[in-house]
């Protein structure tokens, strides 16, 4: 059966976000934002990437370009780098200081604007996916894929554990609250995967050399074309504290009698 | 006194302690409505409690991944006026409450585990190691998703609410499209998010959950896993607590034969109280356990389970 969307091509936006490596101590800045100077590309960012790539593998008949676009502060350009050596065929930084402190709002807002205008400056002229990871680990709120499909005017799969293109049609499986589904979609889409979708590649020498001749774009709000006061944060946080540490307690080394002692404590604490 | 608007996805013959929290929560800063996608006719029963006014649905069943869900939140936002939107933290939620944001173009707080009077918003975040409080801008309405564990249910019974059905009807949109549908394997034992108590097994168990299922029945608790547990297959992946798999706050945390790296105590710090079995007493886990047991766990555990049982009867 001929593909019905043959000969149109595929422009798989993918984003990505440079966070703080999770295993360092992470903490807030004065201005009560997270600290973002240092970061790695997000773990749960590389499933995405993986599932854009298959989706351009399997893909026989059609043009795919899968974009990797990321949005943070200078050190950003790490994460883009990255996912252009994991394959992504070419990647955009926006960048810009009054994204700092960005809430779900303000990011939606200009990763609408940056995707337009990829869109516009790519000349490819193709139907639009979107794929994102599941949560960033450091918002960790889940919810600006949903705010971007919103935005976009595009249809939402969020949580999909599977992605596929058949005749032209997304095919995805997603967990939802109660049951597992299987939802077939026309695009454009923005679809957000977990990390059961697939099991990421690593870059090899080959791809880490080839990576270097790949475009890469820097975006600022005057490129995407808005002005600070839309990305003003709708939320604000007003304070940010440490966490006092938790101490451990009492260690016993078992002598017998240690499953009697746990319930002795347990009794004790009044937590049965 | 202005309206507080609570939306479940569904609602059934009896709350669930989610539900219950939650307008627990709502009622304390406002006049309770309600709206759901989905219900029976025992809902109303469900919902006959002392300031719950109010329950709004739709014009046949709505849900995820259907848009229709936005439009029934947004046409019960502008029928109520309510100056707060709340709801559980699923993901299905989370994304009906974002895009909800987006169309009253207010702040959206997610996975909040406490509500001030004020509409300021406790959450927990870094994987636990701040404490943040956050509300929306001035005079736009608060929309925010709420964990679980996050206050106890206190209801009194009351009359039945109003029920109000909203011109709102599933989109029956070719272009998006629900082919399949299956349920999660339902559980006898309470749902991992919600449980007080929970009980996770590891490495150490070496594949074998038998001894912790019997410890979770006996406690009540919920069963969970380490990431090395349900990578190796021993468990189903839903079962996974950590920084990639589900956050808990339960009231009791028992730590069975998980050496707790980072990565696992991402999902369970924030317990109240944690207690911990295993076999090498450098892991980590201890640094964080309230009381900690360096033993062999397949002693250990049935020795409680035996103890349990005997102080029951």
């Amino acid at each position: 059966m001929p593909d019905a969307a043959a000969g149109t091509p595929l422009h798989i936006i993918t984003l990505v976000k440079w966070v703080p490596d999770a295993q360092l101590e992470r903490r807030f800045t004065e201005e009560r934002h997270i600290d973002r100077s240092e970061g790695i590309l997000g773990e749960l960012d590389e499933h995405p990437l993986e599932a854009a790539l298959r989706i351009k593998e399997a893909a026989e008949d059609r043009e795919v370009r899968v974009t990797a676009l990321t949005m943070g502060p200078a050190g950003a350009a790490a994460a883009a780098k990255k996912a252009l050596q994991i394959g992504a065929d070419d990647a955009f930084v926006l960048s810009d200081d009054a994204l700092a402190g960005a809430d779900i709002s303000a990011t939606s807002t200009a990763l609408r604007a940056a995707i337009e205008r990829v869109q516009e400056v790519s000349e490819l002229d193709g139907e639009l996916l979107v794929v994102t990871g599941m949560a960033s680990e450091d918002g960790e709120s889940g919810a600006v894929p949903a705010q971007l499909a919103e935005r976009l005017g595009v249809h939402l799969l969020s949580q999909a554990t599977s992605v596929e293109l058949a005749e032209g049609r997304l095919v995805v499986t997603r967990t939802a609250t109660v049951e597992q589904q299987t939802v077939s979609a026309a695009l454009p889409a923005v679809v957000s995967v977990t990390d059961q979708a697939n099991d990421p590649r690593y870059p090899n020498f080959k791809a880490i050399m080839a990576a270097k001749k790949k475009p890469m774009t820097e975006l600022s709000l005057t490129s995407v074309g808005i002005g600070p006061t839309s990305v003003k944060p709708r939320a604000q946080v007003l304070t940010a504290e440490p966490r006092p540490p938790r101490h451990g307690g009492t260690v016993i080394t078992d002598e017998g009698d240690a499953g009697v002692q746990i319930v002795d404590f347990l009794q004790k604490e009044r937590v049965l | 006194m202005s309206a507080v608007l609570v939306y479940f996805e569904s609602v059934g013959a009896e709350l669930t302690t989610a539900q219950q929290e939650l307008i627990t929560l709502a009622d304390a800063v406002g006049e309770v409505q309600v709206v759901t996608g989905s219900t029976t006719s025992d809902a109303v029963h469900a919902l006959a409690l002392e300031g719950v006014h109010t329950l709004y649905t739709g014009e046949g069943e709505i849900h995820a991944p259907d848009p229709a869900v936005i439009d029934l939140l947004e046409t019960a936002v502008q029928e109520t006026r309510a100056h707060a939107v709340l709801a559980r933290n699923t993901a299905d939620t989370t994304d009906a409450l974002a895009r909800l944001a987006v169309r009253l173009d207010t702040g959206l707080i997610t996975d909040g585990v406490g509500l001030s009077h004020d509409l300021r918003i406790t959450k927990s975040v870094l994987a636990g190691s701040y404490t943040t409080t956050a509300r929306v801008a001035e005079g736009r309405p608060l929309i925010a998703t709420l964990k679980p564990n996050s206050t106890e249910p206190y209801l009194v019974p009351g009359g039945a609410p109003e029920i109000v059905t909203l011109p709102v009807t599933p989109a029956a949109a070719e272009d998006l499209r629900v082919l399949e549908r299956t349920p999660l394997e339902a559980s006898d034992r309470p749902s991992l998010t919600e449980a007080r108590c929970v009980v996770a097994g590891g490495r150490g168990l070496d594949g074998d959950f038998g001894p912790l299922e019997e410890l979770a029945d006996e406690l009540g608790a919920a069963l969970g896993a380490s990431r090395a547990a349900t990578d190796a297959g021993w468990i189903d992946h839903a079962a996974q607590i950590g920084q990639t798999g589900v956050t808990v706050s339960p009231q009791l945390y028992l730590s069975v034969g998980i050496s707790g790296a980072i990565q696992q105590r991402a999902g369970m710090q924030t317990a109240q109280t944690i207690v911990a079995i295993n076999k090498d007493e450098d892991a980590p886990v201890f640094e964080i356990a309230d009381f900690g047991v360096v033993g062999d766990l397949f002693e250990v555990v049935p020795q409680m389970v035996e103890e349990l049982r005997k102080r029951r009867s």
